[in-house]
């Protein structure tokens, strides 16, 4: 991104401090943000496209690709928009980007595997009639 | 980078104390503490599109996402936000360049994209409630509310937010604590952004696909 990432990494500990508030270690810039944009703007259209068009057969072939292309949207974003590197803040925040990935897998994984087998499993109008024929 | 060192000064009892305390200047933790705030924000959308993945397909023989979405007032919401990321980022690019005027008129361009988002959304919002499609209809309504409503409520706020540093840029300028309050609201902004990829293709496409 910039000449100060490829500096040496030893210099980095001793100058993280230096830089004046927290605008120093900004590095943005205006083709950062117009590729974030074409990117997301195709990446936003194609799905939509997909949907309102009926342009698959398959409705779960759709719903697995719509799905990879929000994927791939919110990692565009997180890199163009959000500046997120591996080295920002000495990589605290990657790993609290990381860590906030790993729960947010457990939250939904373990939501929708528990809750889907408590519908099919437990609902009891399956077998109501032969509950009527239990003594 | 601190080291304490033990001295036996005048005894026994070691005295201990921080050699160099290096100074922290004003604000330098400021993006890291906003970034774990943002994270946790993170969570609590991912709770509630888990329950909307778990409560999306109980319709009580209510109406289903396929009778009640319009995916192009949807796509012409995405484009709102997604422009309004896009200006944000204009306005970022004058606050380096320290352009005053610059910030205030992409930040005047950012308020309004998220006021047309939010306008668009509140007339869909009127729209459900108005042919039935009220929260209290059935879990999915619930669920629908609850995610996309929290969403809203984020971007009221935002705005509401950018207006208040779009006050303390005129009266102030750039000064270092404003620069650092605009990237605070530009992460914010973004991130807001991010979820609305989440809410678009799992709450509308999926649901309209089903």
């Amino acid at each position: 991104m910039s000449a100060q990432n490829s500096s040496a990494p030893a210099a980095h500990s001793d100058a993280g401090h230096d830089h004046h508030g927290a605008t120093g270690h900004l590095h943005i810039s205006m083709r950062d943000y117009l590729i974030g944009f074409v990117l997301s703007v195709i990446l936003t259209a194609i799905p939509f496209w997909l949907v309102m068009g009926d342009v698959l057969e398959s409705k779960q072939l759709t719903a697995f690709v719509i799905m990879a292309f929000a994927m791939v949207q919110i990692v565009v974003h997180i890199v163009y928009f959000l500046h997120m590197t591996s080295s920002a803040e000495e990589g605290w925040s990657f790993m609290a980007l990381i860590f906030t990935l790993i729960i947010i897998v457990i939250a939904l994984a373990g939501s929708l595997w528990v809750m889907h087998h408590l519908n099919t499993n437990t609902m009891p109008f399956h077998d109501m009639q032969k509950m009527q024929q239990l003594p | 980078m601190t080291t304490a060192n033990a001295t036996a000064a005048g005894g026994d009892t070691p005295v201990f104390y921080l050699k160099e305390e290096h100074a922290h200047p004003e604000g330098s933790s400021t993006m890291l503490g906003f970034w774990i705030y943002l994270m946790s924000d993170c969570l609590i959308f991912a709770v509630l599109f888990a329950i909307y993945g778990v409560l999306g397909a109980s319709y009580a023989a209510g109406p289903a996402p396929k009778d009640l979405f319009d995916l192009q007032l949807v796509a012409v919401n995405t484009a709102m936000l997604l422009f309004s990321s896009l200006t944000f980022g204009f306005a970022m690019l004058a606050m380096l360049k320290n352009d005053i005027r610059g910030t205030l008129v992409w930040l005047g361009v950012t308020g309004l994209f998220g006021l047309a988002f939010l306008g668009i959304e509140l007339y869909e919002f009127a729209h459900l409630i108005h042919v039935g499609a009220t929260p209290q209809r059935s879990a999915f309504l619930s669920s629908f509310f609850t995610l996309v409503g929290t969403h809203g409520l984020h971007v009221a706020f935002g705005i509401l937010w950018l207006l208040t540093l779009m006050t303390q840029v005129r009266r102030h300028g750039l000064i270092e604590a404003n620069k650092r309050r605009l990237m605070c609201l530009s992460m914010f902004w973004h991130f807001l952004d991010v979820i609305w990829i989440g809410v678009f293709t799992f709450v509308y496409l999926l649901g309209v696909l089903r």
